[in-house]
């Protein structure tokens, strides 16, 4: 329920007047609520007593009658904080003192009006539209001259993350990451979560994959779960979607034998040649058409309308033609398909999973699944803090979690 | 030794009505109204109670009501600034007196209001101040810091007793009138607590403004009141002068109101 608030300050001799009491009955019989920010009682008969409170009321004008009331009872009424703003003087450059953003939910008063910044995430700015009373969060390559910017922290106010009221993964795991943690348990608990979320329609879940899903033969665990509908969004890189064709294709997973566990001869030139034959059809959705390509993760995306997007990095072979070689338009594509998103599931790719925990919000449930314990710790230190570990080989995960959904 | 500033009814009357005893049809008795004064200045020197006057202004009749002109705390006055306009006048001809005498002159912050006396009485090492007719809240805390001693607010519930000299009255340290239905369960709660003493008056008392009466050491003088308080006065050691007010009570004042404490 929407509430509207006030903070008042009563200063004084408010506890031996019984001004103190009154306030809280008058607020209280009158409809509204109240918590105390801060109280300071005098010690001597002299020192005044100090209270800060908030006063919470179900609709404007309630607030107002309270207000008023409690302004002739001495309350003084604290006006918040407007945001200064500051427009931009180069393309691509914020304005000097400019307000980074939190991954946390985001409000601004902006014309004594309290406006939710639209699509938080870390390291941007705020962007204020005042013709619309609009504010989003923008990354520094996306501004363009003249735009409005908040400056300094006055008029910005965060929330934490509520607490779930239901106990799921997250509050089972009492610390972010451990190792000796019983696996079985939590894998039930987030294979329960994901089913909890695909009951609501407009919530997606995200898996964040890397490669070493195809080299540990456990890819047939993530096919599955994209053909039952589980994953409504894949990102990966090139690698991912490369050894996954290269497996359709030859059976093996960089040179090796997916089924036999060793070297193929010739092998290590078959992700090559898998990315070869791709390009000549024009692309994993055409190779597809065309009866190139007939299994695998990519191929159970495209018939199951997974939506996936691949982004490009240096080390990359060929690259595959879907894959999004330019960073910046990879990261506007990825925030794009970041709305919607409540549950992240990466898997064993360090780097991927730090890029996509940047753009983020902390509202999004996080988990990292990996067999090395540092690759959390480092997704935690750069600011993705929501995010809950799970030290495990990739391909027990995901047997499990196929085992756990229906 | 008690010493008063008074100011002469020469202009006295009712104009206007800012409180419910006033009403502009039922104006004071002209030659009636300065008898009072007399009778009751006369019984102050009597009393070798020191009487100082300010100079009555034409346009200011509620100017005998010197009790609102301020508040003096050693050689302290804060000047009031009175709720409605007709009264306002009235403040610079009070702090001009008071300047000229050497008293440092305090002014409240403008969106303040406080009428003085009428709102704020000393109790032992307590100000008990009113609030909500004439004064607001927000002054006493000013006043606090000004004259630091704990100030203790209570809120006003009748308007006929629109201030708080009207309602409470402080006899000593530990004594005082108080009219019950003037104030809320808060206030009355606090004023039980705060003062040992406390001496209810009934609705007869208190619409004869008898907590609105002046103290001098162990004398009390009043407007006429009821045999029951004038003995429950006397028992308590207190000598009670009771007098004809009937003409200043047309616009809402007694003895008290007529007075301002200077020491």
């Amino acid at each position: 329920m929407k509430e509207f608030s006030k903070t008042i300050e009563l200063r004084g001799h408010i506890i031996d007047s019984l001004i103190l009491p009154k306030v809280y009955d008058e607020i209280l019989d009158r409809g509204g609520n109240y918590s105390s920010d801060e109280i300071r009682i005098g010690k001597t008969k002299k020192n005044i007593s100090f209270a800060r409170l908030k006063v919470t009321a179900p609709n404007q004008k309630l607030l107002n009658n309270i207000l008023d009331r409690l302004h002739e009872l001495g309350a003084i009424i604290k006006e918040e904080e407007v945001v200064v703003l500051r427009a931009a003087k180069k393309d691509g450059v914020f304005p000097e003192g400019f307000y980074s953003t939190t991954n946390l939910d985001t409000y601004i008063n902006y014309r004594n009006k309290w406006i939710k910044v639209k699509e938080i995430s870390m390291d941007c700015g705020i962007r204020v539209d005042n013709k619309h009373m609009k504010a989003e969060s923008l990354k520094m390559i996306d501004v363009k001259k003249g735009d409005k910017f908040v400056v300094g922290i006055k008029g910005v106010r965060i929330n934490l993350p509520e607490q779930p009221k239901k106990k799921g993964v997250f509050e089972f795991m009492s610390s972010g990451i451990s190792s000796e943690k019983p696996k079985g348990v939590i894998i039930k608990r987030i294979a329960e979560e994901i089913v909890e979320l695909k009951k609501d329609k407009g919530a997606k879940v995200l898996f964040v994959c890397g490669p070493a899903i195809v080299h540990t033969g456990s890819r047939k665990y993530l096919i599955n779960l994209i053909n039952k509908g589980y994953l409504d969004t894949l990102f990966a890189g090139n690698a991912l979607a490369a050894h996954d064709i290269e497996a359709s294709l030859y059976g093996t997973s960089l040179g090796v034998s997916l089924e036999k566990g060793v070297v193929t001869p010739g092998g290590h030139r078959h992700h090559l040649r898998a990315i070869n034959t791709i390009r000549d059809a024009g692309g994993i959705k055409n190779s597809i058409k065309k009866g190139i390509l007939k299994s695998g993760i990519m191929y159970s995306c495209v018939k199951n309308k997974c939506d996936f997007l691949l982004a490009g990095s240096i080390r990359d072979d060929g690259p595959l033609p879907e894959v999004i070689t330019n960073v910046i338009s990879a990261q506007k594509e990825m925030k794009r398909k970041l709305k919607g998103v409540k549950l992240a599931v990466m898997i064993s790719t360090m780097l991927h999973s730090i890029a996509v925990g940047n753009l983020l919000s902390a509202n999004v449930r996080t988990i990292c699944v990996d067999i090395d314990p540092a690759v959390i710790t480092k997704l935690t230190d750069r600011g993705t803090q929501q995010a809950t570990g799970i030290i495990i080989d990739v391909e027990t995960f995901l047997r499990e979690l196929c085992d756990n959904l229906p | 030794m008690t010493k008063l500033l008074m100011c002469p009814p020469t202009y006295y009357t009712v104009n206007y009505e800012i409180n419910p005893w006033m009403n502009v049809r039922v104006k004071p008795d002209k030659e009636k109204a300065p008898v009072q004064w007399k009778n009751y200045y006369n019984l102050l020197s009597k009393l070798k109670i020191k009487v100082h006057k300010i100079k009555p202004r034409s346009d200011l009749p509620d100017m005998v009501f010197t009790a609102n002109a301020g508040l003096l705390f050693k050689k302290k006055f804060i000047a009031s600034n009175f709720r409605y306009p007709q009264r306002q006048g009235e403040a610079k001809y009070f702090s001009k007196w008071f300047q000229r005498r050497g008293y440092e002159v305090i002014s409240l912050p403008q969106n303040y209001l406080f009428e003085g006396e009428g709102d704020a009485l000393v109790i032992g090492d307590t100000l008990v101040a009113g609030f909500r007719f004439r004064s607001d809240i927000h002054s006493h805390r000013y006043i606090g810091d000004v004259i630091g001693k704990r100030v203790i607010s209570l809120e006003l519930v009748k308007s006929n007793f629109y201030h708080l000299d009207t309602c409470f009255c402080p006899l000593d340290n530990e004594t005082a009138l108080y009219y019950p239905a003037a104030f809320d369960k808060y206030g009355k709660k606090v004023l039980k607590h705060l003062i040992p003493n406390l001496i209810r008056i009934n609705n007869k008392d208190a619409m004869n403004f008898c907590c609105n009466a002046l103290v001098s050491g162990k004398k009390i003088i009043m407007n006429n009141c009821t045999e029951r308080l004038k003995g429950r006065l006397e028992d308590l050691g207190f000598k009670v002068f009771c007098l004809d007010f009937s003409e200043f009570i047309k616009a809402g004042g007694s003895s008290k109101c007529l007075a301002l404490y200077l020491g």
